[in-house]
């Protein structure tokens, strides 16, 4: 279970949120740019520290202004796919895929059974050569989500994983991500604009306006939201 | 009678028409003549800006190598005062970029990631020996580091003596030529994405791992371009390192101030250190120009 309660001061407004995701269960959160959508997860990686309030997961605390606990984001065990997939652009897609392993100062036979098998459950062991940055859309997001799943995430956290493809690729992973996450069962925040994302991939959803929580609700509640945004 | 005046109406019109067509020409030329030859001109202007600029830069070094016979070059070669000015040079600035790439990676590193107090100040410190006169860089190491300079004078307490040595040589090369190292590889360091920082972190990186693993990797064309800078800056460094380092043969005399001296007597021994000089100015910029090139798409 992941339990978030913080607060924020940003340039614009003050973020505050408070909300827990169960494990297995997939928390999408939609808002407009700058609502601080990604800084809520940058928060909750690590990457950012509040000015006040607690982040646990699992009922240990990641982050606690009154005991000052602030684990550092490599101690966290949570899995990040960023927006732009953050792809090591020097390395190739196996060493992309390796590199939390070899963080954690794994033997290298055991780096490479499991890089081969989730390189394999992926489609990507054909390409395990190529340089990131030279690998299609689609293959940059499959490479990003299996870099973050190598690692056994406790949190996953996905910045909106499917912005970046084009429509008819969107569908098509979109199903193929539902499937991936559902697999790991720990608790998923994905950040998205796009309410077909919500409605096919969250368990629960919520509207972000400003650094408040607008709208908290099941994922099927959010085409209503839609509807009630146009008409804003 | 009817059809007549039809007629003379339709040729009126007809000829209306004509005249109408005859003017639009004749204004179209009057106004695509003088635009054209405008173009025309503006083009010829600035070809013969850039031949004369071309010129002005290739003409001084044609003349090096057309006033510098092969074999001229090749016996002033065998010169003591070729050879221990081109051994000095080579190991001072290889020395100088090892000490500037050493302390000015961090620095660069911090400049471009972090927000202190006195960043600006900093900065603007870092960048002063490029706009400061050699010369008065000389003075001012002088006085710093020289017997009676303020550092100086505690040193030469314990026997320790820099000025006037090879060692006052490389300060005056790592103090003239760090702001090109600190400068390229700061820009270096602004162009990677934070995003791979922050995803390396995530992975279980630490910061250290990230830097060396992640960042060093991706900045590494531009480190390199600057450290090629750096070296080709202490190699051709000369006001510093005459008001410091003084000019003696085989200890502090590099190979600018050899040149300067060589004018003095033996004009071929001049050129030819000039000619490797230049040959060296050649290569360092193809190496900057290729090494500038390949930069990584981002992921």
């Amino acid at each position: 279970m992941l339990e978030i309660n913080v607060k924020k001061r940003l340039r614009d407004f003050d973020l505050g949120v408070k909300l827990d995701v169960a494990r297995g269960k997939t928390l999408m959160l939609v808002g407009d740019n700058g609502c601080g959508k990604t800084t809520l997860l940058n928060l909750v990686a690590g990457l950012d520290n509040p000015d006040e309030g607690r982040i646990a997961l699992d009922g240990r605390a990641l982050y606690d202004s009154e005991s000052k606990t602030n684990v550092p984001p490599e101690a966290r065990g949570i899995g990040y796919v960023f927006q732009s997939y953050a792809l090591f652009p020097h390395m190739s897609v196996y060493d992309n895929v390796a590199f939390g392993l070899r963080t954690r100062r794994m033997a290298a036979g055991e780096i490479k059974i499991l890089v081969k098998d989730r390189l394999e459950a992926a489609g990507l062991w054909e390409i395990r050569k190529a340089k990131a940055a030279d690998i299609s859309g689609g293959q940059k997001q499959r490479v990003a989500l299996a870099r973050a799943l190598i690692i056994e995430p406790r949190l996953l956290l996905l910045d909106e994983p499917l912005s970046a493809l084009d429509v008819r690729k969107q569908a098509a992973m979109r199903d193929e991500l539902m499937e991936t996450i559902h697999a790991c069962a720990v608790p998923c925040i994905i950040v998205t604009h796009d309410l077909r994302d919500v409605a096919c991939m969250g368990d629960q959803a919520c509207l972000l306006e400003r650094g408040k929580l607008a709208l908290q609700g099941g994922a099927e509640e959010v085409l209503r939201w839609g509807s009630g945004m146009n008409a804003k | 009678m009817a059809s007549n005046q039809a007629d003379v109406s339709r040729f009126d019109e007809r000829s209306l028409v004509e005249l109408v067509n005859h003017e639009h020409e004749t204004i179209g030329k009057a106004i695509c003549i003088p635009s054209r030859t405008r173009e025309v001109a503006l083009k010829a202007g600035l070809a013969l800006l850039l031949t004369l600029a071309m010129t002005f830069i290739a003409l001084p070094v044609v003349a090096l190598f057309l006033k510098s016979p092969l074999d001229t070059i090749v016996r002033s070669l065998h010169d003591p005062m070729v050879m221990d000015a081109l051994r000095l040079s080579l190991t001072t600035s290889t020395l100088t970029t090892l000490i500037v790439v050493l302390m000015g990676t961090p620095v660069a590193y911090v400049s471009a990631r972090f927000h202190y107090f006195g960043k600006e100040l900093a900065d603007s410190l870092i960048d002063l020996p490029v706009i400061m006169p050699p010369a008065v860089a000389g003075i001012a190491l002088l006085v710093a580091f020289g017997r009676m300079g303020i550092v100086g004078h505690y040193l030469n307490a314990f026997g320790i003596s820099i000025a006037f040595t090879t060692l006052a040589v490389i300060i005056a090369q790592v103090f003239v030529s760090s702001p090109f190292y600190i400068r390229q590889a700061r820009t270096s360091f602004e162009d990677v994405d934070l995003a791979f920082e922050n995803a390396a972190r995530t992975l279980g990186a630490s910061r250290v791992y990230t830097f060396f693993h992640v960042i060093l990797p991706i900045a590494m064309n531009g480190l390199i371009s600057g450290a090629i800078m750096a070296f080709a800056r202490s190699l051709g460094e000369f006001g510093a390192t005459i008001m410091f380092a003084g000019n003696f043969q085989g200890r502090t005399q590099t190979m600018p101030l050899a040149i300067y001296t060589a004018m003095q007597g033996d004009l071929d021994v001049s050129l030819c250190l000039a000619i490797i000089l230049v040959a060296i100015s050649f290569v360092v910029i193809v190496l900057v120009k290729t090494l500038t090139r390949r930069v990584y798409k981002k992921c």
